[in-house]
């Protein structure tokens, strides 16, 4: 089980004039080598529940365990090598001189011996599909992908088990966004991390995670594989977001087709459903 | 006719840098293009194609290497009409919190026609106008920083307004909201267009959103290669593809059942349009 959420409410400023209760009762379990997508609309705690995956916030009341430790009972630094977290726009957090010193930051606050670091770093740069030409650059001599892909390699470095990406292709191109989408399914299948993607995109979730959980208002309001969830297509339209655009065009001739299946989220699976009756019909 | 509001003749632009080994980086070339009053342009490009170089151009934020930018007939590269221009185009950017400066609405939106010596009666009724037009005039008072993002983008959208502008440039304005703050913006763009008459110049990734638009501009490596209406460009499906962009997800499940044999019109953009090709086909004749 890589993390248990028991009870956890969270709130803001508690007891000042602007207290705000982000979360309310979450209990959650995600276990090992699960993809999860994580969708709602903006200020609904998602980004709020994940910074309690690495200790950045406590819970006001509740428990979380990542891989058996109390986050706020733990080891910061043994509860941050264990998960990381990729933050929207993480190329704004790049800073030292060359993309070398930038991805060995962490392991230098670590104490680790340059042999080892240098490894290690050739290996994170590579494992994000990186040469390692681009080691003695300066980040921003380098496009808006590779920038993202250096500020992964910086996470990666430190070996988590865990990783947590809120809105990683925001800003990206669509080439840009496969290229970071593949290296996350990649990141998950060879290393079998524990990816939890935060994202506004539901086609991008749809295509990608395989149990997405939903947030409205500080709540969990949906947990389940992702055919379950998007059936809901009103439920989640009540909050605010939407399901692929393929799948409206699914339930409205589901209406005259009866026996089509709806439940579709991708073009690929709509096309091969389409064709059987486009068969029909010659 | 509509007359021509911006006029690209022959247009280079370089990024300079003093760097003795450095050549610069070449971001357009041979840019001919004209944009008539009242119309929606949506420009899509990968990262690096030189979108916003093209923005830029538009309110002389950057002065072409080579050729000649008009907006209204004036030159972009001469001085004496720089504030005309910029009154006249109006820029909003990506990152709603880099653009906001006032510390409550209605200031930000008023900063504006302050700076062109508006004087006070006529800023307070441009302000509340177009904070109406945009749809936010319930929050004139408010803190920007507690508006959402969509929020926060309208206020940019009106601050640019308020200097009574032909046209408005977004630099990807839609890219940092969620579902709903895109929907926001889109419909008030598509308000001013169509009720006020302001040329809107969209810089997006979003396809959907390019499909809303009158006309779609295509640039790659620096060129513009596509220019016509939504149907029209996205009838490029492989095209567009190999450039790394997307199509809507319904332009490409006809794009690939037209590949499969089907004999289905290209360039589908809406739901109820591909509903209603395939609900024909489907219930025989």
């Amino acid at each position: 089980m890589s993390i248990v959420v028991t009870n956890l409410t969270h709130t803001y400023m508690k007891g000042g004039p602007f207290e705000k209760t982000a979360l309310y009762n979450i209990n959650l379990k995600i276990d090992d080598n699960e993809f999860v997508g994580i969708i709602g609309p903006t200020g609904s705690g998602k980004s709020t529940l994940v910074q309690h995956f690495n200790g950045l916030l406590k819970p006001t009341s509740g428990k979380v365990y990542v891989n058996g430790m109390d986050t706020t009972g733990s080891s910061l630094k043994e509860l941050r090598k264990q998960v990381g977290i990729v933050f929207q726009y993480p190329e704004h957090q790049l800073f030292e001189e060359t993309v070398y010193k930038d991805i060995a930051f962490g392991l230098k606050k670590m104490g680790l011996k340059e042999n080892e670091i240098e490894e290690r770093v050739c290996n994170s740069i590579s494992s994000v599909g990186l040469s390692k030409d681009v080691l003695h650059k300066s980040p921003f001599e380098l496009s808006g992908g590779q920038k993202r892909r250096v500020a992964i390699a910086g996470i990666l470095v430190m070996n988590p088990r865990i990783l947590v990406l809120d809105e990683p292709a925001a800003g990206l191109d669509p080439r840009g966004r496969d290229e970071i989408y593949n290296l996350i399914v990649e990141l998950h299948n060879k290393k079998g991390l524990t990816v939890i993607l935060v994202s506004h995109s539901m086609e991008d979730i749809a295509k990608l995670a395989r149990r997405v959980i939903v947030m409205n208002e500080g709540k969990i309001v949906m947990d389940g594989q992702v055919e379950e969830v998007f059936k809901n297509a009103e439920k989640l339209e009540s909050i605010g977001l939407s399901v692929p655009q393929i799948t409206y065009l699914m339930k409205k001739l589901k209406a005259i087709i009866p026996g089509l299946n709806e439940n579709i989220f991708t073009v690929d699976e709509a096309k091969r459903e389409i064709v059987k009756y486009l068969k029909k019909a010659r | 006719m509509k007359d021509v509001l911006i006029k690209v003749d022959n247009v280079s632009f370089t990024y300079k840098s003093h760097a003795v080994d450095y050549h610069g980086v070449r971001a357009l070339s041979n840019i001919n293009l004209e944009i008539k009053n009242g119309e929606f342009v949506v420009v899509i490009g990968r990262n690096g194609s030189g979108k916003s170089t093209f923005a830029r151009l538009i309110n002389a934020l950057l002065i072409p290497s080579e050729g000649v930018v008009y907006i209204k007939g004036m030159k972009t590269s001469d001085e004496k009409y720089l504030w005309e221009i910029r009154r006249s185009a109006g820029m909003v950017f990506q990152n709603p919190d880099n653009q906001i400066i006032g510390t409550i609405v209605e200031e930000d939106v008023a900063f504006g026609p302050e700076n062109l010596g508006v004087p006070p009666e006529e800023i307070k009724k441009r302000v509340y106008e177009s904070l109406r037009m945009t749809g936010i005039i319930e929050y004139k008072g408010h803190a920007p920083h507690l508006l959402s993002g969509g929020q926060k983008q309208r206020v940019a959208i009106a601050g640019v307004l308020a200097m009574k502008p032909q046209c408005i440039i977004l630099d990807e304005a839609t890219s940092m909201l969620d579902p709903i703050g895109r929907k926001e913006v889109m419909k008030v763009l598509k308000k001013l267009n169509s009720e006020d008459g302001i040329t809107v110049i969209h810089i997006t990734h979003q396809m959907d959103e390019a499909s809303m638009a009158d006309r779609v501009i295509v640039i790659d490596e620096g060129s513009i290669v596509l220019d016509g209406n939504p149907k029209e460009v996205f009838s490029n499906v492989e095209r567009i593809k190999g450039m790394g962009l997307d199509v809507p997800q319904v332009t490409e499940l006809f794009h690939g059942l037209r590949q499969e044999g089907f004999d289905l019109p290209e360039g589908i953009l809406s739901v109820d349009e591909a509903f209603n090709v395939l609900a024909q086909v489907i219930r025989g004749q």
